[in-house]
């Protein structure tokens, strides 16, 4: 979309631009309007309310017809504002694009410079100019663009730094273009965004301080007004006669108050992070907006998902993330869902708690049976409530997802009494078991370490630590091991079974490598696309992989816990979720394809233990149900 | 800690250097003979000699700077000549009447404008967000100057629930309660500009945060949606926040400059102002120089603050 469509799409940006352009058109205009002399003054005729006859807007203290006034000044205001900004871009852009451009010593001693004269408060620094050279209006003109100069300079350099490194700017270099002609035709033409964004939320800015030193009787000098210096003279009758003060002041108000709303309109649409909408904010728990029947709970599994569907919805496009899935797990059981990244085991894990991020996620139909209770329906309080406490979570990347600012310790004591009332000493007491029983050393001293202070594998024990803290029946762990190297992760796994089996916990291990399922999972499930391609025991199905994916998701794997080397071998890519061929999602990368698998539906039938959703399978699989 | 904070009170020394380098190379711009312009009217020619071998103004520039830094080390800032005293005398008076009037300020600011960020994040979209924004960009728009005349207006003159000017009464018991009815116009005029800059970026930084992974294991944790707001989210934004209060600080210090001359405050702004238009240049340096070092002190303070802050910076 074009920046100018984006601009107008702004509406509050759009009537800051169409304000901004009338108090333009008018200032342009007022030399030519029938208005009276701004500075002729009739004393007999002082401070007339406005709204009389022959003076619109009043007279000021010196009987001068205030709506004239208004209009030269907010003309003389835009003029000085406009400027100072004009010379502090171009001065400033020229002191950035030098340091950035030539970099080395020239850019240190320039930044230097920079940097000391923003350790200065700007408006002190605006006076001591105006004290040196003396009041007036070019004085002050000349003090504000000088102390915005450093602000435009430090972006500039920043950009100029990044583009002066870029291969087309080496490659004018070798053409034997000098540094001028490289700067103007190269350098310029990119920073100029920069420059525009820079100006357009600093204008604002400049106006306002040039009133303020106009006001201060640092500025414009009388006869001549500009908005601020009105403002000044009227304070002196500020009580008796509040309408010469409140013209000039309202006009600045409006003035900066457009520029801000159209400022605000340029960067949006200039600033390419903030166009895609990236930063909204994941609200407490996932939308849900569940269309059709909730199917009813089955069987005796302590955590089961029923034809689950999660989507993620951006801008009109929809991404089919989970397309139904089912899924169960009995208590004491290890369940794998493997796939590559982007096939929705994630998302699958992250739906169970509502904890995949909304907007943009949603989950829009099935269930998810905690011991019979629905949580896709359950209230917040409800699922919060469970969060931790029955169901926990591990997660892949310990760095990111521990709090870098609190202790380790105190991040154990938070989750124990978010569920339990107890107190601070006790929950440490706990605490410190947690370390234990997951097998840190030196956990006394390990409690007041910040996560950064630990090594990967010992802040992946603290993640466990964590989801063991209140004995949950269920753990999802999502790729746990991943960010390990291969000894760290086969402790990391053996920890977790041993576990298992000690509390009779049931998992979920969510993970792109069959390895770790060899050595981990009583089940699997095979993730394609958003959907379940295959599931049985991890012992089948290693020995006789009946669907084309997984066999080559074996084949993947260089040897048992081989780490991040899997999967890059299978050619071709997973399908884009937002679009999603019809029949077998798998046929554009299968070398069994024939032509029925593209034409339809493919259902997920029960052999037995074991489900398969493919039309020619590796092996034949027996008792189809 | 203790060497840290040693560390960068010694790395404040050059800081400090750059701005007596900068005052003194932007009281060099004064045009004309700088002993006439130092004296304005009061430029007699025995003055002006005087002046001419108290300074070294005959002298070449580079002397000149040190002359002065050295005068100044020993607490000497020069003699005010439109109020015939000491410039290190008459700023320290006004000083603490600035620092109550920006340091109340300050605390405003940082509170309300911290808080409205996080409302305004936490409720991203919905209506409060939508008003905070509104409120935010007036606040941001309106100068402080024309605000603070307005309040007087409506608060002082026509509510009369505050004084419209002054520090303390002319006659009266000069309580702490008297001087908070004194200052609550005032800094609250002082602080609104900064307190939408600070709920801007709070916001901004709060929106940055909430999408982080932390965030999600603390609500996988089952931690109430209030403690992830303001225990985990806020807690790791304030790590962006408090950079740009530092910068704040500057900001009401030296704008206080407006706010002392709409409410008669009795402070530093003030007294630069007159001295300006007396052309009392080096009252005019003094104060600024004064100022200027106490911004730069205040930022060690944030420094150490954030080292406090965030365990992962080196102390
Ligand atoms: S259904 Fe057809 S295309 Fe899909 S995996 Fe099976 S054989 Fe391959």
């Amino acid at each position: 979309m074009s920046t100018l469509a984006l601009l107008a799409r702004n509406r509050l940006a759009l009537a800051g631009l169409i304000v901004m352009g009338l108090v333009v058109v008018l200032a342009l205009l007022t030399p030519v309007l029938p208005l009276p002399d701004p500075d002729v003054t009739n004393t007999g005729n002082r401070f007339v309310k406005p709204f009389s006859e022959g003076a619109l807007l009043g007279t000021d203290h010196l009987g001068r017809d205030q709506l004239s006034r208004l209009m030269w000044g907010t003309r003389l205001s835009l003029a000085v504002g406009f400027a100072a900004a004009a010379i502090a871009a171009v001065l400033g852009a020229a002191v950035g694009i030098v340091a950035g451009y030539y970099g080395g010593r020239v850019d240190n001693l320039i930044m230097r410079g920079v940097d000391m004269l923003m350790a200065f408060p700007y408006i002190l620094l605006a006076l001591a100019i105006v004290a040196a050279l003396g009041p007036g209006l070019l004085n002050a003109l000349i003090a504000v663009a000088a102390v915005n100069i450093p602000f435009f300079a430090r972006n500039i350099r920043g950009i100029t730094v990044g583009i002066a490194n870029k291969e087309f700017v080496d490659a004018a270099r070798l053409a034997g273009m000098n540094d001028a002609r490289i700067i103007l035709g190269e350098v310029l033409p990119n920073v100029i965004p920069v420059i525009v964004i820079a100006m357009s939320t600093t204008v604002g800015w400049m106006i306002l301080e040039t009133a303020g030193l106009s006001f201060l009787g640092l500025g414009s000098q009388p006869p001549q007004a500009d908005l601020g210096s009105m403002l000044g003279e009227a304070r002196a009758a500020l009580i008796t006669s509040p309408h010469t003060s409140i013209v000039p002041g309202a006009m600045i108000l409006v003035i900066v108050m457009a520029i801000n709303l159209l400022g605000d309109g340029v960067r949006d649409a200039l600033d390419p992070r903030l166009r895609s909408g990236a930063l909204t904010r994941p609200m407490a728990a996932t939308l849900v907006r569940r269309e059709g029947p909730v199917p009813e709970p089955v069987g005796d599994d302590v955590l089961s998902l029923r034809d689950l569907q999660t989507q993620f919805h951006v801008k009109q496009r929809v991404y089919r993330a989970v397309g139904g899935v089912s899924l169960g797990v009995k208590p004491g059981e290890c369940l794998g869902i493997i796939g590559e990244s982007g096939s929705g085991k994630s998302v699958t894990a992250l739906s169970v708690m509502g904890l995949v991020a909304s907007p943009p996620g949603v989950i829009t139909g099935g269930a998810v049976h905690y011991k019979g209770e629905d949580l896709v329906g359950a209230p917040y309080g409800r699922l919060r409530d469970l969060r931790g406490r029955e169901v926990a979570y591990i997660f892949q990347d310990p760095l990111a997802t521990l709090h870098p600012l609190y202790k380790v310790g105190d991040q154990l004591v938070e989750a124990i009494r978010v569920h339990h009332a107890i107190s601070n000493k006790e929950a440490r007491a706990k605490a410190l078991s947690l370390l234990r029983d997951v097998r840190i050393p030196n956990p006394e001293s390990r409690l007041d370490s910040f996560p950064h202070e630990l090594s990967g594998g010992m802040r992946q024990r603290v993640g466990i630590a964590m989801a063991l803290a209140n004995d949950p029946e269920v753990i999802i762990a999502d790729e746990p091991t991943t960010a390990l190297d291969v000894t760290v992760q086969a402790q990391i796994l053996s920890l977790l079974d041993t576990l298992r089996r000690e509390k009779g916990l049931a998992i979920v291990f969510i993970t792109h490598d069959f390895g770790v399922v060899a050595q981990l999972c009583d089940r699997v499930a095979v993730m394609y696309a958003g959907r379940i391609v295959e599931e049985g025991p991890t012992r089948a199905l290693l020995e006789a992989p009946a669907h084309p994916y997984t066999s080559r998701l074996i084949a993947c794997v260089p040897e048992l816990g081989g780490g991040k080397r899997a999967l890059h071998a299978i050619p071709g890519l997973p399908p884009a979720v937002d679009d999603l061929p019809p029949g077998c999602a798998f046929a554009p990368r299968c070398d069994k394809a024939q032509p029925a698998c593209r034409e339809g539906e493919i259902a997920l039938e029960t052999h037995g233990a074991r489900k398969l959703r493919c039309l020619f399978p590796e092996t034949e699989l027996e008792g189809r149900a | 800690m203790g060497r840290y904070i040693l560390k960068r009170l010694v790395s404040a020394v050059p800081v400090l250097l750059g701005i007596t380098v900068i005052v003194f190379a932007i009281m060099a711009m004064i045009p004309g003979d700088p002993a006439t312009a130092i004296l304005g009217s009061y430029a007699t020619p025995e003055n002006v000699e005087k002046l001419n071998r108290d300074l070294g103004l005959d002298k070449p520039a580079v002397q000149r700077y040190f002359i002065w830094l050295w005068n100044m080390a020993q607490g000497d800032f020069g003699r005010s000549f439109s109020l015939n005293r000491p410039v290190l005398d008459e700023v320290l008076d006004r000083f603490g009447a600035t620092l109550v009037l920006a340091g109340t300020a300050f605390v405003l600011c940082s509170v309300l404008g911290v808080a409205a960020g996080v409302v305004s994040a936490a409720r991203q979209y919905g209506l409060a967000d939508k008003a905070i924004t509104f409120a935010v960009l007036l606040g941001i728009s309106i100068p402080s100057f024309f605000l603070g005349m307005m309040m007087i207006l409506i608060f002082a003159v026509e509510l009369r629930w505050f004084p419209a000017s002054g520090m303390w009464p002319i006659y009266g018991d000069r309580t702490v309660l008297v001087l908070m009815k004194h200052l609550a116009m005032p800094a609250l005029a002082l602080a609104v500009v900064a307190t939408g800059v600070v709920a801007r970026l709070s916001r901004s930084a709060m929106l940055e945060v909430l999408r982080q992974d932390y965030i999600r294991t603390a609500r996988a944790k089952g931690v109430p949606e209030r403690g992830v707001i303001w225990r985990h989210a806020l807690r790791a934004a304030m790590v962006s926040i408090l950079p740009v209060l530092g910068i704040q600080a500057g900001f009401v210090l030296s704008g206080a400059v407006y706010i002392e001359m709409v409410f008669q405050w009795p402070g530093v702004g003030r007294m630069l102002v007159d001295a300006i238009l007396k052309r009392d240049i080096l009252l005019v340096q003094g104060g600024v120089v004064l100022v200027a070092a106490c911004y730069v002190m205040f930022n060690i303070v944030v420094d150490v603050a954030q080292s406090l802050l965030d365990p992962r910076i080196k102390t």
